[in-house]
């Protein structure tokens, strides 16, 4: 019977709105394999706020799906602030009127405090010798990476290969689609996910090389252990940036505008990029970056803006129905 | 087993049983046992102490709380529907009957991606309601409401479902006896409906809670996926396995796969009891049916 | 057909009322947003998306592999249910508990468990590879992730009919010369017939919305084993709520008019077994007579 009751009490209370509990509360919706980061991340806030303002503060978190999470904002999940991986989820919030139009001259580096990027997972030894992009297009070699054209990571391996062929002498779109199509030839199967490629590839043991952000490089060994694998750095790649906002319709009904402002400010902190260092994350800061320099080798890349005109229009082009990547499966 | 079904057994030659048996258990191993244990060994892949310390993590405590919570809230509805639509529909002929059965079908065929797509066209904040109810500081979807809202879509088919042929193949000539001496609808259908379907009436049940606590696509669309706050089992699941935590997200999983053993078990004990109490009272009167 | 020529049981208003205020609510109003949604298109948008090669393509794997999925289900389902109520065995209390797991178990893990049990380097996976036969991340795969959520439809809606079967019957049977094949399909099918397929239907609407197990394991290959439910997501990562809702919608008529097709053939094999079953009223009386007291 007790248990009955706590039961639905807790029913109950789960039920109320947030707004009922008496300290001040964010709420910050974000990407999936963001929690690590945040979970060490806002105890450090916190206390940093308290110093500041004497104020207590209490942050939520809430993880799914990137551009997920951003269709759950716009119909009414309630977060003080978005940190996304990739711009066009943030636009469609801004496009919604839900944050501000010129979302990304709020923040310093275009509203993104870190970036990551995209890089080769290969198996223990590099045993098919897989170096750089043009490795991958070699018949009998396997490569897996999440779907292409529904998840975040997918997307991001996509615009890379893409990118880096364009760069090439001589190269045209027509070529880069070639050699996109190519790559695409060798992949067994489309992942469900970024978690899912990563079980594909190291457990399934399927696959000669894996697509994936290398901040996940470091979650991979976590679970599978660190001699599993090698982590190989291709010759360019794509720079991802993980933007974040202030959620204007949010902030101004629940007055927590201020708040939110100093917490996605703190991103940028000492603390804050060496935080995400720690994580994997590469940070902005070029000294917090430099400490950290063995973590992260020096790689070129390219910005979704530079080679694609900005992630709403490679979403246009590339990723729509019947988008370049749809016509580069039926050259398949 | 009594000794009437015992004798039954015996009934088919003893080639065709034991064929019979060993093709049920190899289907069995094959699509559930193996995934089953697949599931534990993934979980106690660090063993025991990681496994319980996963289940120890207060998000997966208070994940275990609002899945309970919300299985409790959906089940008398889920109850007192499934009984009102089985006996109109299995005792009564009337227009339309196809047309009603299939609709209560109906959540089954709807994608679970799409089912907490129409509660988010209803109660979003772009929704029919959504305006009215941000307005009142109503909180329906990405709260529990919401989510109990998605679940009891998912699982209106199944109490119904369960009884409607169990209710068509008894009949209803024994009601109409109880009628015509005289009972009233309540005594009727506490009297002489509601031992008829009771075990309909507890698979229906089972089933319907078994899926509502495993309930994932609808629930994760409406949940909002706040940690600690609306997060239920099986999004829970997918968020540590995505988080790189396999031995958490397996671990949460094989609760829900034991919190389905455990009504079972709940179940058995039932019928047991009953059926004991059954034999006392065979046992006091002089036996009638075994003749 | 009209109401209950005589049919004295009380009930039927505030029962079919009670059903059908509850399924308006529930099922009714919301996908009628659904389709109002969808009608936000025009005609030939609407027709456009839902009839792209791919969307076809789609349809063909989710409604084919749900299907055969089904059959398998309705096959081995009955023989599961079967030895359940019938052949005493140790641990059967075990294994009944084990048909329910499906609904226990949250669709990704299933999806996952059996990625990673039929790939070739898992337990079932590495006995099927070197035979040739690929199951995880082909049409196959679908296939098994479906079998597997759809398997407790069917034994559980045979279980109760099975278990409410009265042995005299099918003593009477075998005491007026029957075989058991003969009373099997003689007696007890007719019985049955209305809830296997009650279980088929059940097994096959599951199977056609079923996402989260599915995509673990098909590969999701564009014309290959892309599944609709995979459709609609793709379109709503593109902010495509509307075009979602159209694929949504054709899902949702097509398991509609299958379903009332199933219902409709159920119905009336229930009417044709009510009929015999009134001529055989001496066999429910003991029960009444047990009841009563």
């Amino acid at each position: 019977m007790k248990c009955l009751n706590r039961l639905l009490a807790l029913f109950v209370l789960a039920a109320l709105p947030v707004v009922a509990s008496a300290e001040v509360s964010l709420l910050n919706v974000s990407y999936d394999v963001s929690r690590d980061f945040y979970k060490d991340f806002n105890p450090k806030f916190v206390a940093a706020w308290k110093a500041r303002t004497g104020e207590s503060i209490e942050i939520k978190q809430s993880h799914a799906g990137s551009t997920k999470q951003v269709r759950a904002v716009a119909d009414g999940l309630a977060g003080d602030v978005v940190t996304m991986n990739q711009a066009a989820d943030i636009q469609f919030l801004a496009d919604k009127g839900f944050v501000a139009a010129d979302w990304k001259g709020k923040f310093k580096d275009g509203a993104a405090p870190f970036t990551s990027t995209i890089v080769f997972i290969v198996r223990k030894g590099n045993p098919k010798q897989i170096r750089d992009w043009p490795d991958l297009v070699k018949s009998g070699i396997q490569v897996i990476l999440p779907h292409p054209k529904n998840t975040g990571n997918g997307r991001y391996s996509y615009l890379a290969a893409y990118g880096w062929a364009l760069h090439q002498p001589g190269a045209t779109d027509k070529s880069a689609q070639g050699f996109v199509s190519a790559v695409l030839r060798n992949a067994p199967l489309f992942a469900a996910g970024g978690r899912d490629a990563t079980t594909t590839f190291m457990q399934r043991r399927i696959g000669d090389v894996l697509l994936t952000f290398e901040s996940e490089a470091e979650l991979i060994a976590r679970e599978f252990g660190h001699g599993e694998f090698e982590v190989v750095y291709p010759s360019e790649s794509v720079l991802a940036e993980f933007p974040v906002a202030v959620v204007d319709k949010v902030v101004d009904k629940k007055g927590t505008r201020k708040q939110a402002q100093a917490y996605l400010e703190y991103l940028w902190s000492q603390e804050g990029q060496e935080t995400a260092a720690r994580n994997y994350i590469r940070p902005r800061d070029p000294a917090v970056l430099k400490a950290h320099a063995a973590q992260f080798p020096a790689i070129k890349t390219f910005t979704v803006d530079e080679v694609f005109g900005g992630w709403s229009k490679a979403i246009a082009t590339h990723f729509k129905d019947g988008g370049i990547l749809d016509q580069l499966y039926s050259l398949k | 087993m009594s000794a009437a079904a015992l004798r039954l057994a015996n009934r088919e030659s003893r080639g065709v049983c034991i064929t019979l048996m060993l093709l049920a258990f190899a289907f069995l191993a094959v699509f559930l046992v193996l995934p089953l244990v697949a599931v534990f060994a993934e979980a106690l892949r660090q063993g025991w102490s990681a496994y319980l310390d996963a289940l120890k993590e207060p998000e997966t405590l208070s994940a275990v709380w609002l899945t309970l919570g919300i299985a409790a809230l959906v089940l008398p509805f889920n109850i007192a529907f499934g009984v009102a639509a089985a006996w109109a529909i299995a005792k009564f002929d009337f227009r339309g009957k196809s047309l009603l059965t299939t609709l209560i079908d109906l959540p089954f065929a709807v994608s679970p991606v799409v089912a907490g797509l129409l509660f988010i066209l209803i109660f979003g904040a772009q929704g029919w309601f959504g305006p009215w109810l941000s307005e009142h500081d109503v909180r329906i979807i990405f709260a529990a409401p919401g989510m109990a809202i998605a679940t009891l879509f998912i699982s209106v088919p199944y109490v119904a479902r369960e009884l409607i042929p169990l209710m068509q193949a008894q009949g209803r000539e024994e009601e109409e006896a109880a009628v015509s001496l005289g009972a009233s609808g309540w005594q009727m259908f506490r009297r002489v409906t509601l031992p008829n379907i009771k075990w309909g009436l507890l698979y229906g049940v089972i089933l319907a809670n078994a899926r509502a606590m495993g309930e994932f696509g609808a629930v994760s669309v409406v949940s909002g996926h706040i940690r600690g706050e609306t997060n239920t089992l099986p999004l829970h699941v997918e968020i540590l396995y995505n988080e790189y935590n396999a031995v958490g997200a397996f671990a949460a999983a094989s609760v829900l796969a034991l919190l389905a053993i455990v009504t079972l078990i709940a179940k058995t004990i039932v019928e047991w009891r009953m059926r004991h109490e059954q034999q006392t009272l065979a046992a006091a009167l002089p036996a009638e049916k075994t003749a | 057909m009209s109401r209950t020529q005589h049919n004295v049981l009380p009930g039927f208003r505030l029962s079919l009322g009670y059903a059908v205020t509850y399924l308006s609510l529930l099922v009714l109003i919301p996908l009628g947003a659904l389709i109002a949604k969808s009608m936000s298109l025009t005609a030939g948008e609407f027709w456009q998306i839902a009839t792209g090669e791919r969307a076809l393509a789609a349809y063909r794997v989710t409604f084919g592999a749900a299907l055969l999925a089904a059959v398998v289900n309705a096959v081995f389902g009955f023989i599961v249910a079967w030895v359940l109520v019938r052949y005493p065995f140790p641990g059967k209390r075990f294994v009944d508990a084990l048909v329910d797991l499906p609904f226990a178990l949250p669709t990704a893990v299933a999806g996952i468990t059996l990625a990673t049990l039929y790939a070739g380097t898992g337990w079932i996976g590495r006995f099927l590879e070197p035979l040739g036969v690929k199951v995880a991340f082909t049409p196959l795969g679908i296939v098994v992730a479906l079998i597997f959520i759809g398997l407790p439809f069917v034994v559980r809606t045979l279980q109760p009919v099975i278990e409410d079967f009265e042995p005299e019957v099918e003593e009477a049977a075998a005491t007026l010369g029957a075989s058991r094949m003969q009373t099997l399909v003689r007696v007890l099918l007719p019985q049955l017939l209305p809830a296997w397929l009650t279980g088929f239907a059940l097994a096959f609407a599951r199977s056609v919305g079923e996402y989260g197990s599915v995509i673990f394991i098909a590969g999701n290959m564009p014309m290959v084993s892309e599944i609709t439910p995979l459709l609609i997501v793709s379109k709503l990562e593109q902010y495509d709520l509307p075009g979602a809702t159209v694929l949504a919608v054709v899902m949702l008529v097509i398991s509609f008019v299958l379903l009332l097709a199933i219902n409709l053939l159920q119905w009336f094999a229930a009417t044709r077994h009510s009929g015999r079953a009134a001529v055989e009223p001496a066999i429910t009386l003991p029960r009444t007579a047990e009841v009563a007291v």
